[in-house]
């Protein structure tokens, strides 16, 4: 059996137009002559990650976190329950585990197999992402890896690279940049990037401050 | 599978490119098909786990030149191919064949933000108690199934310590070959990269997946 679903699988990829514009096309118009889908509700998908949903939601998870000891300890302790307080549990997002920097700890989340990502908070996942020099090198040489996205570790700290292979997605809690003692959440949040969300950036002490 | 998608520890692949200011899309036909794939009625039976499963079952070139939501496409239109749901020359034409169904039940625009908040739950109760709790030392089995699985073969025969049980989930090798939600305890695993990848690894440094109770063995 699997080898014919093999052989179907080598029609499909030859025998449909090779520009993928005009492959995805034929594909939507299909389904809409069908009634399969409406395209208005395409346009929702889009414009929901295009504007709604992105970093900036994950940013405000991690600035609450560096802004009330409470919350932080509820967001390391049942992740889903503290970030379903605000409201930004979702598709590819609902069984979430939060793992925190430390000066001792740096940790690094990868999809090995795929591209699992924590949408709700971070959006669509960038390239880079998804391809393959970060899915294959990610888990065998985090610290090879990191010194490529520029952070460099040291020896007395330990990596942790936490591969998605199931539903629970993985965010990463920032250590938070000294000189931000006096911030407000939302000057916070703004500090926040998604790479440092995924592990792969620090964040860096906000211009004007004092190193 | 033993698949081309199993990239975990391979070398080869060169370096990461990482781009400034990436939009979420790229090109129109990739927001295209990344929404028509969220709002579109699926086969009976479909699940994300299927959604990967095919995408593994590219031919391995087209895995590696394909790019993201071009698999999207390929998983999409095989799982209607294989449903009778769509056929070849439809896929080609982007025109239904003369007298096929108009169905009215697709998912509208209004339903979109619920659903992007609601969906996607995987945690399910089982009457079975866990088998392994944290702190236990594990071994990930040896297992090679022709079809979709989540243990990567990078983890096969390697000892960890349990880590954390998450309860019960849909488990995803019995999803993708369409025989139910079949859930498992989900436990997440720790390994040492030494363990993993030899004694040329950094000595404190560790990898944490997420496994089915079914891939493991107590140490």
């Amino acid at each position: 059996m699997e080898h014919s679903l093999a052989y179907d699988h080598d029609d499909l990829v030859g025998q449909v137009p090779s520009d993928p514009a005009l492959r995805i096309k034929a594909l939507e118009s299909v389904l809409v002559e069908m009634g399969l889908v409406d395209p208005a509700a395409i346009d929702a998908w889009i414009e929901t990650y295009e504007k709604r949903i992105g970093p900036h939601n994950g940013a405000k998870v991690v600035a609450r976190a560096w802004a009330d000891p409470g919350y932080r300890q509820r967001l390391l302790g049942d992740p889903s329950g503290a970030i379903g307080e605000m409201d930004l549990l979702g598709v590819q997002g609902q069984h979430m585990a939060v793992v925190e920097n430390t000066p001792a700890v740096h940790n690094l989340v990868v999809c090995t197999l795929c591209s699992c990502y924590p949408w709700p908070l971070l959006g669509l996942p960038p390239r880079w992402y998804k391809s393959a020099p970060y899915r294959s090198r990610a888990i065998i040489d985090p610290r090879g890896v990191l010194k490529e996205f520029g952070v460099d570790i040291g020896p007395g700290t330990e990596v942790r690279v936490w591969d998605s292979t199931a539903e629970v997605r993985y965010l990463v809690l920032p250590e938070r940049p000294a000189g931000t003692e006096k911030m407000s959440e939302n000057e916070l949040a703004a500090l926040v990037t998604r790479d440092a969300m995924i592990g792969t950036a620090r964040i860096a002490p906000p211009s004007g401050s004092r190193p | 599978m033993n698949g081309t998608h199993d990239m975990g520890g391979m070398h080869g692949y060169g370096p990461i490119a990482p781009e400034a200011d990436e939009p979420v899309f790229h090109e129109t036909w990739e927001a295209r098909m990344f929404g028509l794939r969220r709002a579109m009625t699926s086969p009976p039976g479909f699940s994300i786990d299927r959604f990967r499963y095919l995408r593994e079952t590219m031919p391995p070139v087209a895995y590696l030149t394909w790019s993201y939501y071009e698999h999207w496409y390929f998983a999409t239109a095989q799982s209607l191919l294989e449903a009778g749901m769509i056929t070849m020359e439809e896929l080609r034409t982007g025109r239904a064949a003369a007298g096929r169904p108009k169905r009215n039940d697709a998912m509208r625009p209004a339903d979109v933000e619920r659903i992007s908040k609601a969906g996607g739950k995987f945690a399910r109760t089982i009457d079975t108690p866990p088998r392994f709790s944290a702190g236990q030392a594990v071994t990930a089995r040896n297992l090679n199934p022709t079809s979709h699985t989540r243990l990567p073969r990078y983890a096969r025969g390697k000892r960890g310590l349990v880590h954390r049980w998450h309860g019960a989930h849909v488990f995803a090798d019995a999803s993708a070959r369409g025989d139910g939600e079949c859930p498992q305890h989900l436990y997440t695993v720790m390994f040492t990269a030494r363990e993993l990848w030899g004694a040329d690894a950094a000595p404190a440094d560790k990898v944490y997946l997420d496994l089915w109770e079914s891939y493991l063995d107590p140490a």
